[in-house]
């Protein structure tokens, strides 16, 4: 055998060219980053209280260790920066990276661009949590313990769990399980109703809940999203390039030495974990799983390899922005992150989807 | 032997699709497995690449690693019908072969690079490296999957109705393509092929699955004979004598052994 390949090797030698693969570029990262950094300035700037974004940036550059820069800003409005606006912006960075991430690898382990962080019934799932979570008015306001991301989060991932597995009881296929997530986020959402009509007097707790918000008590829910972000992208980085062998179907994916099951199975579990605590700690904010992967698609290639790292950066960048018009638009009052995101949102995607000569589907 | 396979059954559900096969393919050669529809050629494929369970036994080259990816270095496959990713680049697409190589995890190495490169070049392909393989004609892609096999660099191509799809022209540069490419590179070819001439003009023995088994094995002349073809496949067909391998004709039936004379004595025997 290593003679039959030594022996096969030497027919191949001799090519003085090789071929670029699709990988992340240099340019494309950088682009990507520039977007964050655009929108943590943007998001840390724009508000109530006018403070200049140079002073902003010397202030963030003054927070980093071993820097030190005089922002000349007050200690009021530099806790303004410190204290209030950059745990908003740093929640709203995580959750839009890990809501697109996600989305993109449902995308990828289904093969269908349908798909959304939501397919499996998180959203049904973390939506009947909350709700029983809200109606059963426990922990309500007081105290540091709030049961509500909690009770999201569990909803989330027994959603997962039952769609993955009456999925595999169906059959194979990818159809299948989609197929049970639509009856198991049916079958929630069913529920979710029921109790929301009982308990009419959690009516608008329950509505602002599940139109999503990127709000903050301090540090503790950027702190609460960041190991999920952290773990479930690792994971999923990992796993792109096993991702575009998945593009070619499982039978084909396994006649290249890949296990197609095995590599869905890892990677829709983390994509549902990641998204599951990114609802828990937001609300049900949609559109962003969908609209920016193919954004970056179109813009960049369809390599899981470009696709996965971009999303997450223009997936941060895009939720900043959206929180940002949330709470500037009708300032003092706040729009639903969840309208924001789809209006600002579906103009844009139709508008990249008009100009994109790019074939991604 | 470079393939051994050896009384291998496979049951799909609750149909036997292949009931006992036996078929030994040497190093460098290359058989035609040709069949009615339904005889299991594909499955028979399957099997080989470890995509089915299967009773019996398969042997590639001695290979004992059972992993995926050690057959897939052994063993590469061109599905009838491949699955075209949406937006992938040829190059890309012709990385994908190197998988079983660089691992799932890993990125491809200048030598993987390399290799693409060349089977792109050798395969006429070298200036679509940019474009995506949904763009590309009939012909460019069905060459394109094979450059995707040979990337692989195996020694065995399995190869399922490499000619659907394609008109005759194409049909001829493909198998003409895996001829040249056997003889440069030493591979052992195993094929499904619903065209009986061209089964018998390329390849050097052909196979008939019938029945869940190998009824018949041999060179194309021994095995590409009326009676085979009308027991196997229920066709009416005139065999014609052609240096290059015999020539399948389909006619009107009843075949045209069966004449005059005999229909004749068919229709007295019933009158008596």
């Amino acid at each position: 055998m290593t003679e039959a390949r030594a022996a096969g090797s030497t027919t191949w030698s001799g090519a003085d060219t090789a071929l670029q693969a699709a990988d992340l570029r240099l340019r494309q990262l950088g682009i990507g980053a520039a977007a964050v950094v655009v929108a943590v300035v943007a998001g840390l700037t724009i508000g109530p209280v006018g403070i200049g974004a140079h002073r902003v940036v010397l202030e963030l550059a003054d927070a980093l260790p071993g820097l030190a820069f005089d922002s000349g800003l007050s200690d009021a409005h530099a806790a303004i920066v410190r204290e209030i606006r950059l745990p908003r912006v740093v929640l709203g960075l995580l959750v839009g990276a890990t809501l697109s991430m996600s989305g993109a690898t449902y995308q990828a382990a289904f093969r269908n661009p349908l798909a959304d962080p939501y397919l499996l019934g998180i959203a049904a799932g973390a939506g009947l949590g909350a709700t029983i979570a809200i109606t059963a008015n426990v922990g309500d306001g007081a105290g540091a313990f709030d049961p509500v991301p909690l009770a999201a989060f569990a909803g989330g991932l027994v959603a997962v769990t039952v769609s993955y597995a009456a999925g595999h009881l169906g059959g194979r296929s990818t159809a299948s399980l989609i197929l049970a997530g639509i009856a198991v986020a049916s079958f929630l959402t069913a529920c979710q109703t029921y109790v929301l009509q009982a308990n009419s007097d959690a009516f608008r707790r329950i509505i602002a809940w599940i139109l999503g918000r990127i709000a903050t008590s301090g540090w503790s829910e950027p702190a609460l999203m960041l190991p999920y972000f952290v773990i479930t992208a690792a994971v999923v980085m990992r796993y792109r390039r096993a991702l575009d062998v998945l593009a070619v179907g499982d039978e084909e994916a396994a006649a290249l030495g890949v296990n197609p099951r095995r590599v869905r199975l890892v990677v829709v579990l983390a994509a549902s974990l990641a998204a599951a605590a990114a609802v828990s700690v937001s609300g049900l904010i949609g559109f962003v799983g969908i609209i920016v992967p193919h954004t970056v698609r179109l813009a960049f290639g369809a390599s899981n390899r470009v696709v996965l790292p971009l999303s997450v950066l223009f997936g941060g960048a895009f939720m900043v922005f959206a929180d940002l018009a949330a709470r500037t638009v009708l300032s003092p009052a706040e729009l639903p992150i969840g309208v924001v995101t789809a209006f600002l949102g579906a103009p844009f995607f139709v508008l990249v989807l008009r100009t994109s000569r790019r074939e991604v589907w | 032997m470079a393939v051994r396979i050896q009384s291998v059954a496979v049951q799909l559900d609750s149909t036997q699709v292949l009931r006992s096969v036996d078929l030994d393919v040497a190093a460098g050669e290359w058989v035609n497995v040709i069949g009615p529809n339904g005889a299991g050629k594909t499955t028979l494929l399957r099997a080989v690449l470890g995509l089915v369970p299967f009773r019996g036994s398969i042997d590639i080259n001695g290979l004992r690693d059972r992993r995926r990816s050690a057959r897939a270095r052994h063993v590469a496959y061109v599905p009838q019908t491949p699955v075209i990713p949406p937006g992938m680049l040829v190059a890309d697409y012709v990385l994908l072969g190197r998988t079983p190589h660089r691992g799932v995890f890993a990125a491809e190495t200048v030598t993987d690079r390399r290799i693409a490169a060349e089977v792109l070049e050798r395969l006429d392909l070298g200036g679509f490296s940019d474009r995506t393989v949904q763009s590309l004609s009939g012909g460019e892609r069905q060459r394109t999957v094979l450059a995707r096999a040979l990337a692989q660099q195996t020694e065995v191509v399995l190869l399922d109705e490499p000619t659907t799809a394609l008109d005759l022209g194409h049909q001829q540069d493909v198998l003409e393509l895996v001829e040249t490419l056997r003889r440069e590179r030493g591979l052992t070819v195993i094929a499904t092929l619903h065209d009986l001439t061209l089964a018998a003009r390329y390849g050097d023995r052909v196979a008939v699955l019938a029945g869940g088994r190998i009824a018949q094995c041999g060179r194309p002349a021994e095995v590409l004979t009326v009676e085979t073809i009308a027991e196997h496949f229920g066709a009416h067909v005139r065999v014609i004598d052609d240096p290059e391998g015999p020539v399948i004709v389909p006619t009107s039936a009843p075949a045209p052994e069966f004449g005059a004379a005999e229909f004749a004595a068919l229709a007295t025997s019933k009158e008596s």
